[in-house]
């Protein structure tokens, strides 16, 4: 329990993807403009991530990984190299069922989510965490902590930054600066307030 | 028709993906703490644009729209299974500092942005030069990026000492910041405020402008 408890702490905190690993960045900068879109796309994140690592987690151990296929007396093969072609396509997948779910069961949180949700198909945080988990041989309720877990600390990310440019709208920038420019210095500086967390240990 | 040359050159400064499209950064801060793995990914990527392009545009004229992103994915998949598998066979040091960022090729949005927005539209040849372009373009940041972070941060440039430091009996005292992820935001940041002064036509207007001195006045 502690171990989950760590594994989910280290990944909102101190192994933040967006601002330790910079994943999914083209997201993160785009859609940071107001803080509504960004609960709406965190909440989304956090869905997909949650979902997405633990059945990429199962797809490994029991159909890639060399020896996983034991069970079918196929235990020679190792299939670890159709890795990133398979993780994409359970991601592209997950993603499609989830929205066709969410309409059907769920129409007012489809409206909310609804457009940011083909979008992580190809958001890189998404991949990221699932090939972390693959680097890092998490079991499958480890990995279901560590997918939660980065959900919530690149959401919280997106939030925090989204609060921040809203009050900088205000604020007087050199021309150069605008937009883009000021926002990669203010996450910048973000990142250096979560670098802060790194001393966390359970 | 679109010129060969712009196709080449274009992307270089004037619509660089990384400065002013905002694709591909992931991986354009995540690996740029040494030179080499800059070097290294900077290939990879150009290698896999090119690639795709070039078969994206063969199949244009056969792709049904309604499949048209799954294919291109795993077309883009393909590819980088290639690179990592050479990678892991060839340069299986360089392919554990890269860890999971050749993987991550795949969602790069430079890739796939390029093969919706130019090869799914153009000829073969012509594709092939922007996937080489535009290659260059988030190599030439990549480099920059990497330059600084490991010439400073370490005192180093592909491993080899330039600025002897202090702790090696030299005179440079290193700047260990550099090599941790918030200084390649700043760099990053600064390269677009440079870009930017020194091409005006790319600044972005501001949501809300300032009031002038006599309109504050308010009569």
């Amino acid at each position: 329990m502690d171990q989950l408890l760590a594994i989910f702490v280290r990944a909102i905190f101190v192994e933040n993807l967006a601002l330790a690993f910079f994943l999914g960045m083209c997201t993160f900068l785009a859609i940071s403009r107001q803080v509504k879109t960004a609960i709406g796309l965190g909440a989304a994140v956090i869905l997909v991530e949650g979902i997405t690592v633990p059945v990429n987690n199962l797809i490994y151990t029991y159909l890639l990984r060399e020896g996983a296929l034991g069970w079918a007396g196929l235990g020679h093969l190792d299939f670890s190299y159709l890795g990133l072609i398979s993780y994409i396509g359970v991601i592209a997948a997950i993603v499609q069922i989830l929205e066709m779910a969410l309409s059907r069961f769920f129409p007012a949180l489809h409206q909310s989510l609804g457009i940011f949700l083909p979008l992580l198909t190809v958001n890189c945080a998404i991949l990221g965490a699932s090939l972390f988990m693959v680097q890092r041989d998490y079991d499958f309720v480890e990995s279901a902590a560590y997918g939660v877990g980065v959900g919530v600390g690149w959401a919280l990310a997106l939030i925090v930054l989204a609060g921040l440019r809203e009050k900088m709208k205000f604020s007087d920038i050199p021309a150069g600066l605008q937009g883009l420019g000021i926002t990669f210095i203010t996450a910048g500086i973000m990142s250096m307030a979560f670098m802060a967390m790194a001393g966390i240990e359970f | 028709m679109i010129r060969a040359r712009d196709a080449l050159l274009n992307p270089l400064i004037d619509e660089n993906p990384v400065t002013l499209q905002v694709l591909g950064i992931c991986s354009a801060l995540a690996i740029t703490n040494s030179l080499y793995s800059a070097l290294v990914m900077s290939l990879a990527l150009t290698s896999v644009l090119a690639y795709s392009n070039v078969v994206i545009s063969m199949m244009r004229r056969h792709l049904p729209a309604s499949v048209r992103i799954i294919v291109q994915m795993t077309v883009i998949a393909s590819g980088v299974i290639i690179i990592d598998e050479l990678l892991q066979a060839f340069a299986p040091e360089t392919a554990k500092t890269l860890s999971v960022f050749v993987g991550l090729i795949i969602t790069n949005c430079i890739v796939l942005g390029r093969a919706e927005a130019f090869a799914a539209h153009n000829r073969v040849g012509i594709s092939f030069l922007d996937g080489i372009g535009n290659g260059m373009g988030y190599s030439l940041v990549l480099i920059a990026v990497a330059v600084i972070r490991e010439l400073f941060g370490a005192g180093t440039l592909m491993g080899a000492e330039i600025l002897p430091t202090v702790s090696n009996g030299g005179w440079f005292e290193p700047n260990a910041m550099l090599l941790l992820p918030p200084s390649a935001f700043f760099i990053i940041g600064f390269i677009i405020w440079g870009i930017r002064s020194w091409k005006p036509e790319q600044r972005e207007q501001p949501d809300f402008a300032p009031l002038a001195a006599d309109e504050l006045r308010g009569d």
